[in-house]
């Protein structure tokens, strides 16, 4: 029931988007979001159902400390 | 594709899982639970069962949806779509869990009117289709999906959608997580919590249980990287001996959690005590539909009689869902019991622990 990857907005017509999932397309309604996402925008989508917009700026911030932990690692690895 | 490529980057995660492997961990041994069955998929896809050090287990929980739904429940679900008149329409994951004497794939089979749905909307629209029949969603899942399906109920009392009913099955994870915590010799280290029923309830609603139980708690992505990088945080915390939430998925999941989908499922739903296979009834653990929205309940519209359900004797899926054992060790394993004639439950799902095994161990 879960689909793990995010979906990217492609179209959006009231409170109903068509999102691209890996290529496929499908419908997700967007009723449950707290605040209404953009066409372009990728969102989690369970059941049907967009439940987050998934925030670039987190997702940048997660990433940055996730090469910084490889790179400490990396560092400690070193003989 | 975004926000999927960079977090599956080899090199990355092979520094980070050097890390994990070279760590001093004494003559300790963590035992980690990763709670959500899509999670417990992906650590078998990337095979890091095998690549971690032996000092640290992946003990798989309970958040399998169909997995816990307990064997009364489905007898319900066979029972009501028996009944003259009457649609069910499920989830596709529970069309072959056996109940006492059958599942809804051989009633299906036999006749009777089921319909997998993808959404809860799609029910509706089955409603609509066929105003002269009884059409009942069975809402099982998580706090992920017991909004979703809310929107529909408040969608069918707008557009006075009057042959439309819901089962709640629904079921609560922080509650059956502390359950877990308080069984006896339940020796858990820390706690992989789900990615996306966090996305509803926000990375705070585990605070209680870092409160009570001093266990760490992170929230995580589904992502090579992201399983990696949770491992990492909560390695850090049991060997500095600290317990906190963090949040390592926070792309996708807030601190509060999004306020609409709560506000929703608090509007339908209110938690009640609530049946789970392998753990019994757990207070507060469920979500009964609230008098206000009676008239969509199918447990109030129908005389659902009380059934006397009995699980497959040899199937161990209760201590499965609980951690205390691996599918291996289950006798019926990959024998009688294989996806293609499930005994129990947990085989059925592609989220399902005994189904994972089977798909990447066969042998084990
Ligand atoms: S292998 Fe089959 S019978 Fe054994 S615990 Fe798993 S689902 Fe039940």
């Amino acid at each position: 029931m879960c689909l793990a990857i995010p979906a990217e907005i492609i179209e959006i017509e009231e409170e109903m988007a068509v999102v691209s999932v890996g290529g496929a397309l499908r419908k997700a309604s967007l009723m449950l979001l707290p605040e209404p996402p953009k066409e372009g925008d990728y969102v989690i989508v369970h059941a049907g159902f967009a439940l987050h917009t998934v925030d670039p700026a987190e997702a940048e911030e997660s990433l940055r400390l996730l090469r910084e932990l490889a790179s400490a690692a990396e560092d400690e690895n070193l003989p | 594709m975004k926000y999927l490529h960079e977090y599956r980057d080899s090199g990355l995660a092979r520094s980070l899982l050097k890390a994990l492997q070279k760590r001093d961990y004494g003559d300790r041994s963590l035992r980690l639970m990763e709670i959500c069955g899509t999670h417990t998929v992906a650590m078998f896809r990337l095979g890091l069962r095998q690549l971690l050090p032996p000092s640290v287990q992946l003990i798989s929980g309970p958040g399998c949806p169909v997995c816990v739904t307990a064997v009364d429940d489905v007898d319900r679900a066979l029972w009501l779509a028996q009944q003259p008149g009457v649609i069910v329409t499920t989830f596709g994951d529970l069309m072959r869990v056996p109940g006492s004497c059958s599942s809804l794939a051989q009633e299906k089979s036999r006749g009777g009117a089921v319909r997998m749905v993808y959404a809860s909307f799609d029910a509706l629209q089955v409603a609509r289709d066929n105003p002269h029949k009884e059409v009942v969603f069975l809402g099982i899942g998580f706090e992920t999906t017991a909004p979703t399906v809310a929107a529909a109920m408040l969608q069918a009392s707008r557009e006075g959608i009057e042959n439309f009913s819901v089962v709640s099955m629904h079921k609560l994870l922080p509650p059956a997580m502390k359950a877990l915590l308080d069984g006896k010799g339940m020796d858990l280290h820390g706690f992989i919590c789900p990615g996306h029923v966090s996305t509803v309830i926000g990375a705070a609603a585990y605070e209680e249980i870092v409160l009570q139980h001093a266990i760490p708690c992170v929230v995580t992505g589904f992502e090579t990287l992201d399983l990696l990088q949770g491992l990492h945080l909560l390695v850090d915390q049991v060997l500095e001996g600290k317990a906190r939430v963090i949040n390592q998925y926070s792309r996708a999941v807030s601190w509060e959690g999004n306020p609409a989908a709560q506000k929703l499922l608090g509007r339908v739903f209110e938690p009640a005590d609530a049946p789970w296979r392998g753990l019994g009834v757990i207070p507060g653990s469920g979500l009964k539909i609230r008098k206000e929205w009676q008239f969509l309940d199918a447990a109030s519209r129908f005389a659902i009689p009380r059934m006397e359900s009995r699980e497959h004797e040899g199937c161990r899926c209760g201590e499965v869902l609980r951690g205390a054992m691996t599918p291996p060790q289950c006798g019926l394993f990959g024998k009688a019991c294989n996806p293609e004639t499930p005994v129990g439950p947990c085989m059925v799902s592609s989220e399902g622990t005994c189904g994972a095994y089977h798909q990447y161990h066969p042998e084990d």
